[in-house]
């Protein structure tokens, strides 16, 4: 079992993307898991529903459709030239805003889990106490909430590792840009190098089962609180 | 119970037993797809056998048949599938002939690249270049050959962006974003060999010097062996009828039969 630097390259390539993703993921989606978990308003079936999306849509689709989207004729390529940024397919950031939609609901849900799991009562009490919202969800909810952002922080990493389909379809296989480990595998096997695809899918599997080895022992701890994900 | 229902459903269980034996599965190399499904059509009409087809990339049905699909045919997209294949004594090896000869062109679904795909290619204006990924695609390994022979690799290789395969490149330029893509021809043009009839831009016709022929081969899978539908499917292929089919979507047809048995 030996990786070469092409596999090498595509390991730190997947980690980078992957490590992206999630950050910007972990900012974007606690404002929608918030709004989610909070609101009575009539939106929240139409808005769950889409964030729910990419559980179910195969991957390729969401991929043909972001393609089609972010090339020179649809709606987000449009708008990313009038910013003078160029298209995004077959670049990093291309794939950055993909895997953001694909994993969505992966850090949505458990974060959303958890603020609901807190309930009013804490979140009333800050207030009455005199905590502004701001003051209120870094004192109260985020300590509260720390196991659903963990399970949020390992899933949406996890998954965004694990992600093949839409990078297939949008990434265009350029070496350290958008060559990803699953895609670099996919190219082993369809190129019949059969060694060189156990080696890197190897490595795969080991990732994978310590990842959620990790929230499992984690999710083990911390299940007085209620707050498993994923069984 | 009602015996009569359940003789019903014996009756009708035989029969589809009864069609099942007649439907013959066969393996097609993506490119071929659009010919695959006209040359069935054809067949399907004058002979009592059916034809089930699955699409997909010559190294993913290598893997599968080595792991005993239940293929009876095999289209490669190539010669090198057929090659590793005889080497694990997985075909019968007289059974192999070459089934067509892509050919290669460059496309743009750009109006303003009409009749100017040529001088784009070479003078380097345009955005990106879609190809097959050379590693994995016989259209690919021919991409870099043309690429080689205009001296253009250096001058490109910075703007490729590569698909798995020659659908995936396709794609790449029908949605806008790549302007040029080397694919195939056969993608192009429909029933008809006719430059109307391509629906979006135009393309260039690599001259077929520029590169090794692109041989595509098809082979019966010893598991298969005594299969009379598959066999009269391949003979069906060496029919003037089918060698039309194959050069109306844009390969040239070849019948050299069993050019793999030195292997």
């Amino acid at each position: 079992m030996s990786l070469s630097d092409g596999d090498i390259a595509t390991i730190w390539l997947t980690l980078r993307l992957a490590t992206t993703v999630t950050i910007l993921l972990l900012i974007f989606a606690t404002p929608v898991a918030w709004w989610l978990a909070r609101t009575h308003s009539w939106f929240k079936g139409p808005v769950s529903a889409i964030v729910a999306l990419p559980l179910v849509l195969p991957p390729t689709v969401l991929g043909f459709y972001l393609l089609l989207a972010m090339g020179p004729n649809g709606a987000i390529g449009q708008f990313t030239q009038a910013l003078g940024l160029g298209t995004l397919p077959f670049t990093f950031w291309g794939l950055v805003v993909a895997s953001m939609v694909y994993s969505m609901p992966f850090v949505v849900q458990p974060i959303q889990n958890a603020i609901e799991a807190i309930g009013n009562r804490p979140i009333e009490a800050s207030a009455t106490l005199g905590a502004g919202p701001l003051d209120c969800f870094f004192t109260v909810v985020l300590p509260l909430a720390k196991p659903g952002f963990m399970t949020a922080t390992i899933l949406g990493f996890a998954h965004t590792v694990g992600e093949f389909g839409i990078v297939l379809m949008i990434g265009g296989s350029i070496p350290g840009e958008t060559r990803v480990v699953s895609v670099q595998i996919y190219d082993h096997v369809e190129a019949l190098e059969y060694a060189q695809a156990h080696a890197l899918s190897g490595v795969m599997v080991v990732f994978s089962f310590v990842v959620l080895l990790i929230l499992y022992t984690f999710q083990r701890k911390r299940k007085a609180v209620g707050m498993t994900y994923g069984r | 119970m009602n015996i009569k229902k359940w003789l019903g459903f014996i009756i009708l269980f035989a029969l589809t037993l009864c069609v099942e034996a007649k439907s013959v599965h066969v393996a097609v190399a993506a490119n071929f797809s659009n010919t695959m499904k006209s040359l069935v059509k054809e067949f399907e009409n004058t002979s009592d056998y059916q034809i089930t087809l699955s699409f997909g990339s010559s190294g993913k049905f290598y893997a599968q048949i080595k792991q005993g699909a239940p293929y009876e045919l095999f289209f490669s997209a190539d010669q090198a599938k057929p090659d590793a294949l005889q080497k694990d004594g997985l075909v019968i090896t007289a059974s192999r002939f070459t089934y067509a000869i892509g050919r290669l062109a460059v496309w743009s679904a750009r109006s303003d690249f009409a009749n100017k795909i040529e001088t784009k290619l070479k003078e380097g204006t345009f955005n990106k270049l879609a190809l097959a990924n050379p590693k994995l695609a016989p259209y690919g390994a021919a991409t870099l050959e043309v690429l080689q022979y205009l001296e253009l690799i250096d001058a490109t290789q910075s703007k490729w962006v590569r698909g798995e395969n020659i659908a995936q490149t396709y794609q790449f330029v029908s949605s806008g974003n790549a302007d040029l893509g080397f694919i195939a021809l056969s993608q192009l043009l429909g029933k008809k060999w006719d430059k109307d009839k391509v629906k979006q831009g135009s393309y260039w016709l690599v001259p077929d010097s520029m590169h090794q022929p692109i041989k595509q081969d098809v082979v019966l899978l010893r598991s298969a062996e005594k299969s009379q539908g598959a066999k009269a499917f391949l003979d069906f292929m060496h029919t003037e009828k089918a060698l039309v089919i194959i050069a109306e979507y844009g390969y040239l047809a070849s019948n050299s039969s069993n050019i793999g048995q030195d292997i």
